[in-house]
Formats: structure tokens, sequence, C-alpha cells
């Protein structure tokens, strides 16, 4: 059903590939629309309890396809507005745990998606290049937003103004990456971390996510308010009982995601 | 009584209505709107009833009026009916009205909504008049009541642009009371409702009364008015056991007379 992309569920997780090789799977409309369909089709999905965003081929993403818009006289706002602010917004909306399996160069908005996902999974192959500036553009698609929350405004400033681009061993020394994983078995260590992911209490998972997306807007009175509500509703939710009675049986608790 | 498009219980002192029209999105035609009032005066009338709670379904308050019903009717026939006037009788309920909102609130449920009190919104709502989309405008009070909420300027926007503000703008905007998770945002309604509850029944009605002339009365005459209201509440039995109720270190109990 999706064109630009490979949706594939199997032991809870969801695996959405970006599946353009041959133009370093930059974003199409259609690619854009098709993302933010299927993680709506995640997030309604009960058996998904964990997704992973990557990339076919070499690249993870090499960010808008210039092919698509060349020639065409392009008014950038409403064409951000249209095509990627949704898809962004559709990542924080997903209540998930969200994986960027980032196998190959992640360039502009396609560096920006990463950004959006929760976790940064990094291939020793992987770089990361900002490189709006270098065609007299602005970070898009919550690059201005995502990167100074991650790496601290001073580096993030760093990144965007000079669009250099970053290894993966750099990236993870600021922090930008969580894990490098061997470009031989990066595929199997992915799935390894992405299993996990898919074991754990999905509810509270997706509200630590809201809880601490907001508290990014929020003061410290506001994010504790935000929390009696998160623990409120977590502590209603069957992997909580599960969680409390495994932990007086001293055994591991079997989360269901419910 | 039994309604087709309500549903009605008793949470201690709070009365709950809840709008039933799940499969239209809780669009308001005519009779839904005729139950609800008809309820909203029973509660009134109830002695064991304070507060009176209005809400929807998580994905719908109401999402607007019951467009088929009018889609053939001249316009001459929409006025001899006048079938707004109903809605003018929920400006007549003594009691506090809470509404618990979610998801769609539109048309002539941002209308309802705005006839209500104190409102408890879930993150989920989404409020607007987009009336302006049909070729028409708010016709059960929207534009007055919401330039009154939110002042003219944001109210000229929403009406005539009929673009849906977010839970969390209509709170900056002070449309809503409190935007809380969905999940729980009947919950926290209720406790509201029920903290409105506990309260001296004669002093809650008497504020509601003095904060509805504040909208419409020059200062002077509003000041007036809520002085009486302030003279009449020290003949009450509720102000002497408030008063006692503080000065032995206890919580009061009121009984609204």
């Amino acid at each position: 059903m999706y064109e630009t992309i490979l949706y594939e569920v199997y032991d809870g997780i969801a695996r959405m590939t970006m599946n353009r090789p041959d133009k370093f799977n930059a974003f199409t409309r259609q690619m854009n629309r098709e993302i933010t369909e299927a993680l709506k089709q995640a997030q309604k999905d009960d058996h998904v309890r964990c997704i992973v965003l990557t990339g076919a081929g070499k690249a993870f993403n090499a960010g808008q396809d210039l092919g698509d818009v060349q020639g065409t006289d392009v008014d950038y706002g409403e064409f951000l507005r249209k095509r990627y602010n949704p898809m962004i917004l559709q990542f924080q909306k997903t209540e998930k745990p969200i994986i960027a399996a980032v196998n190959g160069v992640a360039v502009g908005a396609g560096m920006s998606v990463a950004l959006a996902c929760d976790i940064r999974l990094a291939s020793e192959n992987a770089s990361f290049i900002d490189v709006f500036v270098s065609i007299g553009l602005v970070p898009d698609s919550g690059g201005c937003y995502f990167l100074p929350r991650i790496v601290g405004i001073g580096k993030a400033l760093e990144l965007a103004i000079t669009g250099e681009k970053v290894s993966a061993e750099e990236a993870y020394r600021i922090g930008l990456v969580n894990k490098i994983c061997s470009a031989e078995n990066f595929e199997a260590e992915v799935m390894a971390y992405a299993a996990k992911l898919a074991k754990l209490p999905t509810r509270a998972v997706g509200l630590i996510k809201r809880t601490m997306y907001k508290g990014l807007q929020m003061n410290l009175e506001e994010t504790l308010e935000y929390e009696a509500f998160a623990q409120e509703i977590a502590g209603n939710t069957e992997d909580h009982k599960e969680g409390v009675k495994a932990f007086f049986q001293k055994r591991s608790p079997e989360f269901t995601g419910r | 009584m039994s309604y087709q498009y309500i549903k009605v219980s008793v949470d201690e002192a709070v009365g709950i209505i809840t709008l039933n029209r799940p499969d239209v999105l809780n669009a308001l035609n005519l009779q839904v709107v005729d139950e609800l009032v008809a309820e909203m005066e029973r509660m009134d009338r109830d002695d064991s009833i304070r507060t009176i709670l209005l809400t929807g379904n998580e994905k719908a308050f109401a999402a607007g009026a019951d467009i088929t019903e009018m889609a053939d009717e001249s316009a001459i026939a929409i006025m001899l009916k006048d079938q707004f006037a109903v809605w003018d009788r929920i400006a007549r309920i003594s009691k506090p009205i809470v509404a618990a909102v979610s998801g769609f609130v539109l048309g002539g449920g941002c209308e309802l909504m705005m006839n209500c009190d104190l409102i408890v919104a879930s993150e989920t709502a989404r409020i607007g008049q987009p009336e302006i989309k049909l070729g028409i405008m708010p016709g059960a009070g929207g534009t007055q009541r919401l330039t009154k909420a939110v002042g003219k300027h944001r109210a000229m926007e929403m009406l005539m642009t009929g673009e849906p503000i977010t839970a969390e703008e209509a709170l900056r905007y002070g449309l809503v009371n409190k935007v809380v998770p969905v999940e729980v945002y009947f919950e926290e309604a209720v406790k509201l409702a029920k903290q409105l509850a506990g309260q001296a029944p004669l002093a809650v009605r008497m504020i509601k009364q003095a904060v509805f002339k504040a909208q419409d009365l020059p200062l002077e005459e509003g000041l007036h008015y809520e002085r009486n209201c302030f003279y009449l509440l020290m003949a009450s039995e509720d102000r002497k056991e408030g008063i006692q109720a503080f000065l032995e270190k206890r919580k009061p109990t009121f009984k609204g007379h």
C-alpha cells in the first residue's frame, strides 16, 4: 500500500524503511505523506510497541529531493506547512518509542527527521550534515527545535551555521546519537535494541515521551502537575499491576502494552 | 424522564448530562437541545444536585448543528420555528454548569460550551466556529459570547476564518479554564464539579448571577447589584456556618439556606 517506503510489522516492531535507494531516499511529496500515514497506522495498531525508521541502501535520507522541486516556483513556507510539518508533528503524536536507525548519511530534512525520533542508533558508516546553510536555507522540519535540545545551543548553532559533516563517532561524542553499531551487524543490533523496547510497558513509555516533550516547553510546576496526570493514567494500566506483582514475586515482568 | 439523545447520571451532588449521538459526533439537532435544556432545568430544581456537568465523548463534545435538519428549510420557516430560543433558557439555570469537552467542539458545540460556566478541556479538543465555511454564521450566540470570552480581534479571526483552535490556544485565550490529558479530562471535570458542589449553594448561585451581570451591566450598576447580593447572603444560615467553622478550624457543611 506504500510505494516510497516499506512497512513491515513483526514481533511488536513496525519497521519503516525509506525506500528510494537510487535517490538516497530523498523526500518526495509522496514519501512525506506515506511516512505520516505509516506512523498513524503504527499508532493505531496495538501489536506495534516500537517503531524503527531506517533507509534502504547506503543512505539514511538525503533530505528533500531537489529534482522534485527544481525549476518550479516554490512557496517554501506553504511547502513546509503542507508537507513536512504534519509529518514531524506525527512523530510526536505517536505515543510509541521511535528509533532512527541511521544506516548512512542523514542530510538536511533527513537529519531533522532523525532528530524527531526518540532514539538514534547509528551505523559506524553514518554521518549527519545539517546542509541547509550550504544552499542558503535554514534548518527546517524541526531542525531548529530538536538540535539545540539534544546537543545544546552552542553545538547546535555550530552544526547549523557551518553545515559541516558530523561523523558517527563525533555524533556519539556530542550526544546526537545514543549508540554506534557495527556496519556489518547494523540491522541485527538495531532489531535487538528494538525488541527490548517492544517488551516494555508501552503505555508508560508513551506517557514518558509525551510528558518529557511537553516538559521542554513547561516550567517545573506545570511539569510536576503533568507528571501527576501521567502517573494517574499509568497507575491504571495492566502493565503497572504486572510490574508490581512481578517485583513481589521476584520475577521478570511480562508486559503486554495495555 | 427518558431521553433519546442524552444520558443522565448522578455522582454525589453532581448531575451529569452526556450528549449521546456518537454516530454523528454529537451533532446538535432540535431534539437533543430540547432534551438537554429540559434536563438542566429539572436538575436546577432538584435539591440533591448542586452542580451540573455537561459532556460528550472523547472524540466529540459536539461537532455542530445537525446540518441535514436545516438543509431544505426556508429562511421564513427557520425564523418562525425560532429554534435558537430554547438556548436562552440555559442562561437562566441558577446552578453552576461545568463542561468537560474533548475532540470536536465546533459550531453549535462551541456555543453550547460557552453557555457553561467553567470548562475543562482535553488536550485533544479543537474548538471553533466553522459556520463561515458553509457561507453562514453562528446563530446560537457564537458571535456574542465568543467576543465576550476572547475579545474582538480573536473572535473576528475565529469567526471569519472558521479555523478551530487547539485546547492550549483556548487556554491562552481564556476560553477554557483547564487543559488536561484526554485520559483524565472527565474525571478532572467531575472533581471540579464536586468541589463547587461543596461550596455554599446560595453564594455560588449569587456569584453566578453577579458575574452574568458583569458581562452586561455598566460597572456602577454591576457594583450595586453585587453589593445587594452580598448583603442578602449575610442573612443566610450558611454564612453563620462558614464563619463558625472557620473559627472552630473545621470544614463547613453548607446546607443551601
